[in-house]
């Protein structure tokens, strides 16, 4: 019944109490603010028949002089105590609500619950609070939408139940709720996963290991037999057997060179496999991105977003193709020199391993805090990297305000905190790193003493304690150098994390499961009730619009009446939270998205050129266009005769963004690319209001050509660009306001005449 | 400029007849300028320009008056009569300065600024090359060089060039 959150426990039987025969919650919130704005704890509930809310009530008042003492109180309260028997709840039957609104100011949302005249009570909550406070509005507002409706209203409401949420709404939700986050150790093992195409050769990798390791384990046991049949016997004047002892060192040396051949192979294989796990990684997530809708790149910075594609799968390729093969090949080591040191003897192995919990022990507790650390480090480079990305291509602002010292110094704060976070980790490791040193060097101690004394009691031999502290010594080695990986495992983790979130976003544009793939659209647009949320805000609200095929229409408003997020909305960025819109009669998510963009083409107030030469950016939206298609696109957007201007024609290199090129220039570029695919629904986002007068006379025949033939949704704030405009809209607050021609609107008086007039005025004051 | 755009309305008209090949002829005056005649009318210093220089350097040629505007677009210019073909290669390569390089001699250093040695199809030349941004990667193997006169030099296929030249582009590419 109520969407995704749980309603909470301790109210349940009190709710449950008050509600009569046939009443049905709807929508609740918790306002979490008393009247004087202390935390406290609050609900109210909507129902189909009544408003039904009890005031937060601080429970801590006489601990009022500590505020985390409340927090705390509060915290307990929450998970289940009953509440305080004095508060009680207050019915408001919907009848004698007249309205119900949230204003907001500096963070603090208040609720007003009001009657034909006067104020019945209010409710204060923080932000957090704020998406389902509008929430419960709406449902109110439908409620009482419905009630006007219908002469009975007890019949019809459980008919309609506006509580359930719709489809659009799902998807807001998820947007807003914070991705579930899998601790980061998780994160290395879904490594796995890309590895897949490769296991044949991972295997062999693996395979491989084992033999170099085992190889490499060999020599220290023929020193056993060497020392004690031939080296010792011959130093305590025996005759040696100078034959077995040759074949010992041809052993030796047999080994070696299995172990170097073995572990050649071995290495190549590995990273041969890690390289491609990790190219697929980046393509993956690279190909995620372009999935995401605007949204996500509108609220992420694009250092940060470069960090991520770029070093941090950089990281995961490293570990994959040097650590955690060492990594591997060392626990292996380790447990077969176990195994060899037991089967020599049982009792001295025993001994010599008494530091290794010890040392596993503490490499534990050391590994948290580094995990903490890296992932901490990580996110303070990703901020520096942002400052770079921020600040490089806005370099001509920087320096117009002469701005470059604070610059620097943000750069060098951020700058400071990779420093920071960087010698936190030194610390612990600069400790550590020696401490395992020391733990290992008296395992050997230990060895030594208790190997001496076993020898003196003629308990083994000396050649048996020179292999033992052949494998002892390298048992340690490896152990340390293991242990030293721990902080590159946990830098891995941290980065891997960072890539899954990546991964892990949900695109809030999602496709339907059978697609319909369009052809070319009529170009009829059809806005039936359409709304739009961003967070709580609504920036669209009920818009109804039919658009013909073939026709023209000028979207007319004030900054931030909702232009762009129509148009926004047209173009599929975001999907529309309530009503639909239709293309040809059809809901657009129904359309593959693909499909459906081809239909559009788009040209916004910078056009923005890719590296590569002007004719490969005409044909941006068809590569496989003919020479003479681009030509002729470009005649028709009066860009053809610069570009042969240009020192290489349509070959010219365009630049990152295309500096060389002025404005109208790089304009005309973006209408040609609009113009080749030959769009059945044009969108023009303030096309020419970046560039002077006169050259907005060239792009507007530039658009003449563009327009005929297409729907065409254009934005302008310069009316006399939209003077071809068969009807124009007039928005406001996000809704439309007035639409109709020129000279209706202006015969109106409203809005439009309003506009109308400040331009003229603008215009006649320019010209002075 | 109005009436630019009406005479580029017109010619896209009459391009689309496809009888461009034989309707129009070039002399040169006492300048030395090349004059069109076509439609009846008479255009002195007209300028060719080659629309895709370095992608399809053979086909396509603007002539534009000396205004700079279009007067017409030529699609295919081996298709020309061979005298207007000549003509009209010989201005271009007077008019285009692309050097195409043929062998890489030898370079000051693997540092920028560095001082390229070449042999060029227009001859032996030297260059200083700023930046290693400067080396264009136009497609898989053809290469664009600006150097710091901002001069331009194309390596059409690199796999043309001989194994001590391809080393010292291997350092870049």
């Amino acid at each position: 019944m109520f969407e995704n959150r749980e309603f909470p426990v301790e109210f349940h039987a009190q709710i449950n109490g008050l509600l009569s025969e046939g009443e049905i919650p709807l929508a609740w919130f918790a306002p979490d603010l008393d009247s004087r704005l202390h935390y406290a704890y609050g609900l109210v509930v909507l129902t189909n028949r009544a408003l039904i809310g009890i005031q937060p009530h601080p429970q801590a008042k006489h601990h009022a002089f500590s505020r985390s003492f409340i927090s705390k109180f509060l915290r307990r309260t929450k998970k289940g105590d009953a509440p305080d028997s004095k508060r009680t709840f207050k019915t408001w039957p919907l009848t004698s609500i007249v309205s119900l609104r949230v204003t907001e100011h500096k963070g603090i949302g208040t609720l007003h619950l009001l009657d034909t005249s006067h104020l019945l009570t209010q409710w204060k909550f923080t932000t957090s609070q704020k998406v389902h406070a509008h929430r419960l509005i709406e449902r109110f507002l439908e409620l009482k939408e419905s009630d006007k409706q219908k002469a009975d209203p007890t019949s019809s409401l459980t008919e309609t139940t506006p509580g359930v949420p719709r489809d659009g709404e799902h998807a807001v939700l998820l947007d807003y709720a914070p991705a579930a986050a899998p601790p980061p150790a998780r994160s290395l093992f879904r490594l796995f996963k890309f590895a897949r195409p490769w296991t044949g050769m991972i295997i062999l990798g693996f395979l491989l290991s084992v033999g170099s390791i085992a190889a490499g384990l060999v020599p220290p046991y023929i020193t056993m037999p060497l020392l004690d049949k031939v080296l010792i016997p011959y130093q305590s004047g025996k005759t040696a057997d100078f034959h077995r002892g040759g074949w010992y060192l041809f052993g030796l040396a047999g080994a070696s060179l299995l172990a170097w051949i073995l572990g050649w192979a071995r290495t190549y294989v590995l990273a041969w496999v890690s390289e491609r796990v990790s190219a697929n990684l980046r393509t993956i997530t690279y190909t995620h991105l372009h999935r995401l809708s605007l949204e996500f790149f509108g609220e992420k910075r694009t250092g940060d977003l470069i960090s991520r594609v770029s070093t941090d799968s950089d990281r995961i390729c490293y570990f994959l193709s040097v650590t955690l093969l060492e990594f591997g090949s060392d626990v292996l080591m380790i447990i077969m020199t176990a195994a060899i040191l037991l089967s020599i003897n049982p009792f001295l192995a025993i001994v010599t391993l008494c530091p290794f919990p010890l040392i596993m022990w503490l490499t534990h507790r050391v590994r948290t805090v580094l995990r903490r650390g890296f992932s901490l480090g990580s996110r303070a480079w990703a901020d520096m990297t942002s400052v770079l990305a921020d600040t490089i291509p806005g370099m001509r602002v920087v320096k117009a305000f002469a701005q470059e010292q604070r610059e620097i110094d943000r750069f060098q704060e951020c700058n400071a905190r990779v420093l920071q976070a960087i010698d936190r980790i030194n610390t612990i490791w600069s400790f550590f790193g020696p401490m395992v040193t020391l733990l290992t060097d008296a395992g050997l101690l230990v060895v030594w003493i208790f190997g001496a004394w076993q020898v003196f009691h003629h308990h083994i031999t000396v050649g048996v304690l020179t292999a033992f502290l052949a494998y002892i010594s390298r048992f340690y080695a490896r152990l340390e150098a293991m242990i030293k990986m721990v902080s590159a495992i946990q830098r891995t983790a941290a980065s891997a994390h960072r890539v899954f979130e990546i991964l892990d976003r949900v695109p809030s544009v999602p496709e339907v499961v059978n697609p319909i793939i369009p052809g070319r659209f009529r170009g009829e647009i059809e806005f039936s009730q359409v709304g739009f949320r961003y967070g709580s805000r609504k920036v669209i609200d009920n818009v109804n619009l039919k658009i013909q095929p073939g026709e023209m229409i000028g979207l007319v408003g004030p900054t931030g009446a909702g232009k762009s997020t129509l148009i926004n909305l047209v173009c599929r960025f975001y999907d529309v939270s309530e009503g639909a819109l239709m293309v040809d009669g059809t809901d657009i998510r129904r359309f593959s998205i693909e499909g459906y963009r081809h239909n559009i083409g788009i040209v916004l107030q910078e056009s923005f050129l890719f590296y590569g030469t002007i004719a490969e950016n005409i044909a941006y939206g068809k590569p496989d266009a003919t020479r003479s298609e681009i030509i002729r696109a470009a005649r028709a957007a009066c860009a053809h005769e610069f570009i042969l201007r240009l020192p290489d024609g349509y070959d010219t290199l365009a630049g990152e963004r295309g500096q060389f090129l002025s404005g109208g220039e790089r304009q005309r570029i973006g209408i040609a690319r609009a113009l080749l695919i030959d769009p059945a629904i044009l969108i023009l986002d303030e096309a020419t209001s970046s560039v002077d007068v006169e050259t907005e006379k060239e792009i507007q025949r530039a658009l003449e050509n563009l327009v005929q033939g297409r729907t065409t949704i254009a934005i302008a704030h310069r009316l006399s660009t939209l003077r071809r405009a068969d009807r124009l809209v007039v928005i406001e607050r996000g809704q439309i306001i007035e639409v109709g021609r020129h000279a209706e609107l202006l015969e109106k008086r409203g809005s439009y005449a309003r506009l109308h007039r400040v331009n003229l005025e603008m215009a006649q004051s320019m010209a002075t | 400029m109005k009436n630019s755009h009406e005479r580029n309305d017109e010619h896209q008209k009459k391009r689309d007849n496809a009888e461009l090949k034989n309707s129009f002829s070039f002399s040169r005056d006492s300048l030395g300028r090349l004059v069109l005649y076509y439609e009846g009318r008479e255009y002195s210093d007209v300028k060719s320009i080659r629309i895709f220089p370095i992608s399809d350097p053979e086909h396509w040629v603007s002539i534009c008056d000396a205004d700079g505007n279009e007067v017409i677009c030529i699609e295919d210019l081996t298709q020309l009569p061979d005298q207007v073909h000549h003509l009209l290669l010989e201005e271009l390569g007077v008019r285009e300065f692309l050097p195409i390089i043929k062998k890489i001699v030898a370079i000051s250093s693997r540092f920028e600024p560095s001082e390229w040695q070449i042999e060029t199809d227009r001859g032996e030349t030297c260059f200083v090359l700023n930046d290693e941004d400067d080396i264009h990667r136009l497609s898989t193997y053809r290469i664009l060089i600006i150097d710091a006169h901002r001069i331009r030099y194309l390596i059409p296929d690199m796999r043309r060039l001989d194994s001590a030249s391809r080393r010292v582009l291997a350092h870049y590419i």
